[in-house]
């Protein structure tokens, strides 16, 4: 067993209320800079919808993340062969049109324009070249379904469903959308780090957050293909990829990272999981059907002591331990099963977990007249607006019995709850609801307020750096002792 | 005296220049070294030029160094007309295709709006002196014909004179074609401004992906590694760091 530590993360779909505040939070700390315009490490995209870069969930065209081969996994788009051969020209590349062309306004036009009869207009002007540009796309551009029959119609995730399925998801009285927002998942299994060629990426061992080093970075752009969450991006000024980095010098300090700090539905919760490195191969390249449960299974329960005893002999900090121990992420995850990776079957086992929206419920039109009575108070989860089908091509690779579960257990807490607050429920019909998921009252509260009431400390529970000792990065311990205070970082001798 | 110049002071002040240039950019500037691809700007266009250039280029470069470290092996290549003629059709396509992909490159560059913003000063030397190397080069190989052969007969004494640092140039200096001159000394130049351009993308060809492992953890420090370590009293330095 090799337990390592990896700070990861819950959003509750439930609570986006789609407003991009954290895109807009990342984006003035991190990407406000010359060619980083058009990245958002953090984007919040409307589901369904063709997303950010268009259409990055089919790997039919991009050529992301991992492919099962036999008992291991491959990179679909790259690779030590077809990386080296691909360098001069990389086929799977998205260029900048698959994002969009960064625009900015002539402002000052506002103030300059000669006096005259017509009102001054603010023209849009490209922040690639600077020429005056006409806006055909941006970064939301199918925000709340806007645009619906190009955009989305053209959602990858429509591809399960049969045709009649797709017609009535776009029917007026059905037609529903929810917030997907994304960062980097900090994958256990990064498709971008084995895609380096310059081996410029990393995951970082104590918290597992992944990198590129800038100085390492040659444009091979390897990266942006491999990454199946397109989470990469090339600075076209720099000559480099960057992507999320997690705000990792916030984390190091004790703050959450930015997007999460910043978001105001709190749907967002991050925590360490411990895992079990051993079984990283073995997960990645579990068959389809097995891909969610495989990698549930890599994360350890940190209240083990046989898992505690390991991880300390693998020099995970006591304080990183404990912090596994109350670990919001590790709740919703493991314990109590509501939350699921996006796009598991891109096999990089991705460390952020997504809790399903439960939509309002279905209603009909009968006679001109909509209505949405039902005669439960909230119809079955089987009547959900948008197809299981659908969910679970994003987040179970395809098994409806997974998000339909997820879904059942939500659905659970809400009648528990409404038990509690209203209590104009039938009891028979919520111990029902629980029993069938195995779930008790108070684990229904729990969920409740942690979903519901959670303080900022209860949501983020960050893992303290440690960065006293951080000493040992330069020296090894044995040899500071001999000298006075933090030691010498060359012999400290006289002459040349 | 202009012999003089050419072929022994070029040469040695290029090859200084691209060492001690090279390590230094790479040691003091490592994050200028990059090839600053522009394809995510643009690239269907680049398709058509960047691939026929670079393996021409590729495939010629090697050809060269053949020919430099292992002459003999060449001529004896050569030594039937068949196996002469192959070798040289085969480089002088390879030239075309280099040419052919310069071209488009070149115009790519000039005409494309998005990769003019990203087009620096040196971005048109390194043009010129590479159209000035492979056109040259071509008419090296159309003119005096079977250079494979006097190649190795002929310039790698030269060659090797300059690197065993005992320069010969009586040979050189008396040769009378103007493309065979411009070659060589182009070559040099190229050499000498490595450090100065995005030729320093060729020197970091990442080769080593080959055998590295696909996933990279790094650690700030392994207390694995210290609990472990049987040297921890003499000072031994964990590796990772």
């Amino acid at each position: 067993m090799d337990v390592r530590s990896q700070v990861s993360m819950v959003f509750h779909l439930d609570k986006c209320i789609g407003c991009h505040t954290c895109s807009i939070a990342c984006k003035n700390i991190w990407t406000d800079r010359k060619g980083a315009e058009y990245m958002w490490w953090n984007n919040v995209e409307t589901k369904p919808g063709t997303g950010y870069p268009t259409k990055w969930e089919d790997q039919e065209i991009y050529k992301g993340g991992w492919e099962k081969n036999g008992d291991t996994v491959s990179l679909k788009g790259a690779g030590k062969f077809r990386g080296l051969k691909n360098i001069f020209h990389n086929p799977h590349l998205p260029v900048l049109d698959d994002y969009y062309e960064p625009w900015t306004y002539k402002y000052q036009d506002l103030f300059t324009a000669p006096e005259g009869d017509d009102q001054p207009t603010a023209r849009p002007v490209s922040l690639v070249t600077g020429e005056h540009m006409d806006v055909q796309s941006g970064p939301n551009w199918d925000d709340d379904l806007g645009g619906s029959p190009d955009y989305a119609r053209q959602d990858v995730n429509l591809n399960q469903l049969s045709e009649a399925e797709r017609e009535a998801m776009f029917q007026l009285e059905r037609m529903t959308f929810h917030y997907l927002p994304r960062i980097c998942n900090h994958c256990l299994n990064p498709a971008c780090v084995a895609s380096c060629p310059s081996g410029a990426l990393y995951k970082r061992g104590e918290d597992g957050i992944v990198l590129i080093n800038q100085e390492r970075c040659r444009a091979w752009r390897m990266c942006v293909t491999a990454c199946p969450y397109k989470k990469s991006y090339y600075n076209w000024h720099t000559g480099k990829s960057e992507k999320c980095i997690l705000c990792y010098p916030r984390l190091e300090s004790g703050q959450a990272p930015a997007c999460f700090h910043s978001c105001v539905g709190r749907i967002r919760y991050l925590g360490v999981l411990l895992y079990d490195a051993d079984k990283i191969e073995q997960a990645a390249s579990a068959p389809d059907d097995r891909l969610v449960d495989a990698q549930m299974d890599i994360y350890l329960d940190p209240f083990d002591p046989e898992v505690i005893k390991q991880a300390r002999l693998n020099g995970v900090a006591d304080s990183t331990i404990i912090a596994a121990q109350k670990s919001p992420v590790y709740k919703f995850v493991k314990l109590w099963k509501l939350a699921l990776p996006l796009h598991p079957e891109f096999r990089t086992l991705p460390n952020l977990f997504y809790v399903p929206a439960l939509l309002p419920t279905m209603a009909t039109v009968a006679n001109g007249v909509y209505d949405s009575t039902s005669k439960s108070l909230w119809n079955g989860v089987e009547s959900n607006r948008l197809p299981m089908k659908y969910l679970a091509s994003l987040f179970s690779a395809g098994d409806t019995g997974k998000v339909t579960e997820v879904m059942k257990r939500l659905m659970a807490v809400r009648l528990h709850r409404r038990g509690v607050t209203v209590g104009d429920l039938n009891s028979a019909e919520i111990s029902q609801a629980l029993k069938e998921v195995q779930m008790d009252g108070s684990t229904a509260d729990e969920i409740f307020r942690l979903t519901s009431l959670a303080t900022f400390d209860e949501r983020f529970v960050i893992p303290p750096a440690h960065r006293e000792e951080s000493i040992e990065m330069l020296e090894s311990t044995a040899d500071v002792k001999g000298n006075t205070g933090f030691g010498f970082k060359r012999k400290p001798e006289r002459g040349l | 005296m202009t012999s003089y110049l050419l072929f022994v002071v070029l040469p040695y002040a290029a090859l200084a220049i691209f060492l001690i240039g090279s390590i230094y950019r790479y040691r003091s500037n490592e994050f200028s070294v990059s090839s600053i691809s522009s394809q995510f700007l643009e690239g269907r266009k680049l398709f058509w030029g960047s691939q026929p250039f670079h393996w021409g280029l590729f495939i010629l470069f090697f050809g060269h160094l053949i020919a430099f470290l292992f002459p003999s092996a060449v001529i004896a290549w050569n030594g039937q007309p068949v196996r002469l003629l192959i070798l040289e059709i085969a480089a002088f396509t390879f030239g075309l295709s280099a040419l052919f992909g310069l071209f488009l490159l070149i115009y790519r560059r000039l005409t494309t709006r998005r990769i003019q913003i990203v087009t620096s000063k040196m971005d048109l030397v390194v043009y010129a002196v590479l159209l000035t190397q492979i056109i040259s080069g071509l008419l090296v190989a159309y003119h005096s014909r079977w250079g494979s052969s006097w190649f190795a007969a002929f310039l790698t004494p030269y060659l090797r004179s300059i690197f065993v640092f005992d320069p010969q140039i009586e040979a050189i200096s008396s040769v009378t074609s103007l493309s065979l001159k411009v070659h060589v000394v182009s070559a040099f130049t190229l050499i000498g401004i490595i450090p100065f351009t995005r030729f320093v993308h060729f020197l970091v060809y990442p080769v080593d992906y080959l055998w590295r492992s696909y996933q990279q953890v790094i650690w700030n420090w392994s207390r694995k590694h210290i609990r472990t370590s049987r040297k921890h009293s003499e000072g031994y330095k964990s590796t990772n760091n």
